[in-house]
């Protein structure tokens, strides 16, 4: 066997799960089809830390929601990523709507959310929320609730995974499982693998990987939520701001991002297309007009950005974490929200099956580290840190990024880093490189240039997220002036 | 850190900071240009298409060649400049942090700052296109850069969104490439750039140019596949059921520029409603001896424009070291002057009562295309200038020089109303007066 633990899926869920495994005297790797980790799901979505009252508790992603917000402050510490508790609120517009407050309230706080309070005093509520709507009559507060972004928590979790001797391979899209003895081959379009167990954690694509291994027990449906981005400058946001629940989702939100921005969305539009992440006219009025009854100084003529993201969910509406009843595949699918609240705990859950089900005698590394350094950030920097690292490495001093005063150093970071970026979404991701209010307008082909140069590849090579993604075409033909026609021209002059 | 005292910082080399940079020098004044590129000359570099010059050297010159006149002339007076060199804060007494990769943080106090930091291109979330956001998207800047400096042509066939000058120059430059482009789409029922172009870069071309259009979709996942145009009604607001399919590989956005104004906010001045900072006659900001010329505080259709505000803005800045820094600033005069009547904005923002019967200079842009108007300014009601004009359009700056007599403009006066009017409703309003 080539391993005992082969991971399917790049997202946050199978990056925490690989951490976590990696603890563990076990052998792993992680296949991901795009050139990138973090690239479907976990890339668009409102990147919001669940205080945990919101699902029904006929669901288990109530629990694992409540657990798994608890687990973020060590995770925070060993693994620096950009995370912040800035607490949430559930804005009431309508006297009826407190007894649903209430209800929330009392359910949360019985189910162990802390500090979950109803406020009806507009003073104190204006306070902790300037932007929010004159009309707000309550709101429930919870204050554990937070900020990620969870495409750089991703990355976190995957560069200590690959610290801790996760292999990780991207391009390599799954074409085929068959069962061996003792274990399973996964078939990739480059190469086959094979291992004792294998964790299925594809996402959107999860019920089809699962149908490749002969388990035919789920569906995944894609629930589109569409977003729009607003410049830095132009507001600012203390509080996730959510409206009352509807049984289906959580509302568009008005929200702070971890790096400054504020964002409105998502709407839920049912599709078919599994790939579908364009954004449509139709979504952005929705959600503007979702936006605009929480917070009616919405900056519409800032926005930077709209995108969209799926979310992938499944036929039991619920968590789909199990051993099924092909020995050593293990399902973890239909992880909507609240999953990426509950990541750690749906790890842990991983853990417990492996342990119990599968009958895995997990045994520590003994020189695991637990921590992944911070990547330095020039805007972390006094002007004196600055000046000294400029002399440790001039690639501080050149600002490659001028919305977000991103150096070269970052850039090259970026690349360099554990699981690297090898694409221009790649670096943006992890450094912020063409994410400000120009998106890339001058930087971009500086970008490709160090690219390009990091990675040894031609300059039109380089691409935005992987194959097909290319930005260039050709090159432009110079006519090279030969010495005769050089002469021919000056006699034309004369 | 390393130190520098200079008479004046002028932050950006292209046209503008050039023109300021070498009128300061000539004024007899210690100048620094800090340059973030690795090369003087600015955008106009990557401009290699002709129609610069016309008005300051009498010649029709690409980009290229017109900078360079500024460049060699910065370099015969010897004027210091630092490139690969980033400002990242102007403090408000005028001390300015900048890095590169040689020297490391840079701290240069000056006694005077022009800002010419230039323009940056809108993008597509700007104008918030729906669909998907797949690679092939490009503004035209960022396109002309790919083609005229690095050498590679981004993609065969295209449609340009937005009828921006740099827009209608590429569709002409990627045709002569042998590329195809199928349209360019304008959300407008007129053209946002200079008539010239649309003459002689669509029409000469036989490229389409559709207006009352807009993309309403992007298709392609991994690369750009094609486009859905709609029309639109006077509101901007899509059509219903007017959708029609172009399939393209590329998408070039030309809709429009914003000045570039970071630093400037940064340093305590303040913008007005066009995104560049609000300035007095002198081109001085509110913050005393920060002065704003070119694209950052008003984008030109014409380099030459920048040029001979750039030249301006230098002399002001000299004028003020050696008459007003280090003295106490004496409270500033001020007649404000007033966007009115289909005027979108106008620089500068006031002028110093001191100097009106100076030559003064006005820059506007109507909000709306018109015929045959008169362009006035009026103090309350009282018509102080006039000036007929047979046609006037967004995409055209309107230059007004003027002198004011002293007996023309009250003592008390506070402010200032530049109109755009038509010909036949003043002569209404004079039959009513």
């Amino acid at each position: 066997m080539d391993y005992d633990v082969i991971i399917i899926g790049g997202g946050v869920t199978g990056c925490c799960i690989a951490r976590t495994l990696s603890r563990y005297d076990l052998k792993i790797c992680l296949l991901e089809k795009e050139a990138d980790i973090a690239s479907g799901t976990t890339k668009g979505n409102s990147g919001v830390v669940h205080a945990g009252y919101a699902a029904d508790r006929k669901y288990k992603k109530r629990e694992f929601c409540i657990r798994g917000n608890k687990l973020f402050d060590q995770a925070h510490k060993e693994l620096n990523f950009p995370f912040k508790r800035t607490g949430t609120l559930v804005v009431a517009l309508e006297e009826r709507q407190i007894k649903d407050l209430v209800y929330i309230r009392n359910y949360g706080t019985e189910d162990g959310v802390p500090g979950l309070e109803i406020i009806i005093d507009k003073n104190r509520i204006k306070q902790m929320e300037p932007q929010l709507t004159d009309k707000v009559i309550a709101v429930l507060h919870a204050p554990s609730g937070g900020i990620i972004s969870p495409y750089e928590f991703t990355f976190a979790l995957a560069e200590n995974a690959n610290m801790n001797g996760v292999e990780f391979f991207r391009e390599h899209e799954i074409i085929g499982i068959n069962k061996i003895v003792a274990g399973f081959e996964v078939e990739t379009k480059l190469k086959k693998f094979t291992s004792r167990i294998v964790i299925n954690a594809a996402g959107l694509y999860s019920a089809e990987i699962s149908r490749m291994a002969g388990v035919d027990t789920f569906e995944i449906y894609p629930r589109r939520g569409e977003y729009i981005l607003f410049d830095k400058s132009s507001i600012h946001l203390n509080k996730v701001l959510f409206p009352m629940p509807t049984r289906l989702s959580k509302g568009i939100l008005v929200s702070p991002t971890i790096h400054g921005h504020v964002f409105i969305g998502p709407n839920a539009d049912n599709i078919l297309d599994i790939e579908d992440v364009s954004t449509t006219t139709r979504g952005l009025k929705e959600i503007i007009s979702g936006g605009l009854k929480l917070v009616p100084n919405l900056p519409l003529n800032a926005a930077i950005r709209n995108f969209a993201g799926l979310r992938a969910v499944s036929n039991t509406m619920d968590f789909i974490i199990e051993a099924t009843e092909m020995v050593g595949f293990v399902n973890v699918a239909g992880i909507l929200s609240p999953g990426l609240t509950a990541i750690f705990a749906i790890a842990e859950e991983v853990v417990r099956i492996l342990v119990e089900d599968l009958g895995e005698e997990l045994k520590g590394k003994e020189n695991y580290n637990p921590y992944r350094p911070k990547p330095e950030h020039l805007s972390d920097f006094t002007k004196m840190k600055l000046n000294q690292k400029i002399k440790e490495n001039p690639a501080w001093g050149r600002i490659i990024c001028r919305c977000e005063t991103i150096p070269e150093a970052e850039i090259v970071d970026s690349i360099r880093r554990p699981v690297g970026a090898t694409t221009i979404d790649g670096v943006k991701f992890r450094c912020r490189a063409g994410m400000g209010r120009c998106q890339g307008g001058f930087c971009m082909p500086r970008v490709m240039e160090i690219l390009s140069r990091e990675l040894n590849i031609p300059y039109d090579e380089v691409t935005k997220r992987g194959k097909g993604s290319h930005y260039l075409v050709n090159k432009v033909l110079c006519i090279e002036l030969t010495e005769d026609s050089k002469e021919s021209e000056e006699v034309a002059e004369k | 850190m390393k130190s520098l005292d200079v008479d004046i910082a002028v932050i950006g080399a292209g046209s503008a900071g050039l023109g300021a940079a070498i009128e300061a020098k000539k004024q007899g004044m210690d100048v620094l240009i800090l340059e973030r590129n690795d090369e003087l000359g600015g955008i106009t570099l990557q401009c290699i298409h002709n129609g610069f010059g016309l008005k300051i050297f009498k010649e029709d010159l690409t980009g290229p060649e017109y900078i360079q006149r500024f460049i060699n002339e910065a370099k015969e007076l010897k004027i210091p400049y630092k490139l690969d060199t980033m400002v990242i804060e102007i403090t408000e007494d005028k001390e300015i942090y900048a890095v590169n990769k040689k020297e490391g943080l840079l701290k240069i106090k000056a006694k005077a700052i022009i800002l010419s930091m230039g323009c940056r291109e809108k993008t597509r979330g700007a104008i918030n296109i729906p669909g998907f956001r797949p690679a092939g998207i490009y503004t035209a800047g960022q396109a002309q850069r790919f083609v005229n400096i690095e050498g590679y042509i981004p993609g065969k066939t295209y449609v340009i969104l937005g009828s921006g000058d740099i827009g209608m120059i590429m569709a002409r430059r990627l045709t002569w490439l042998g590329c195809e482009v199928k349209a360019v789409v304008e959300i407008k029922s007129y053209v946002s750039g200079l008539i010239r172009n649309q003459v002689q870069c669509l029409e000469d071309y036989n490229i389409p140019l559709i207006l009352n259009h807009t993309i309403t979709k992007i298709h392609g996942k991994d690369r750009v596949e094609g486009i859905t145009i709609s029309s639109v009604d006077q509101n901007w607001d899509q059509i219903v059921g007017s959708d029609e399919y172009i399939e393209c590989d590329s998408i070039l956005l030309s809709v429009g520029l914003v000045p570039e104004n970071e630093l400037t906010t940064k340093a305590g001045a303040e913008l007005s409603n066009n995104g560049g900072p609000i300035v007095d006659d002198n081109l001085e900001t509110i913050m005393d001896g920060i002065f704003a010329c070119g694209n950052v505080l008003q984008v030109h259709d014409l380099v030459d424009n920048v040029s001979e505000e750039a030249k301006r803005a230098g002399k002001n800045a000299a004028i003020y070291v050696k008459e007003r820094y280090g003295k106490d600033q004496i409270k500033k005069d001020h007649i404000k002057i007033i966007p009115g009547i289909n005027v979108g904005y106008v620089k500068p923002d006031y002028v110093n009562f001191s100097n009106l019967e100076n030559l003064l200079h006005f820059h506007l842009r109507v909000k709306e295309p018109d015929r045959d108007v008169i362009i006035v300014i009026k103090e309350v009601n009282k018509i102080v200038y006039q000036r007929v004009r047979s046609f006037v359009i967004p995409s055209e700056m309107i230059e007004v020089r003027t002198k004011f007599k002293p007996e023309v403009i009250s003592p008390n006066c506070r402010e200032l109303k530049i109109e755009v009017l038509p010909v036949s409703l003043l002569e209404v309003l004079d039959e009513v007066g």
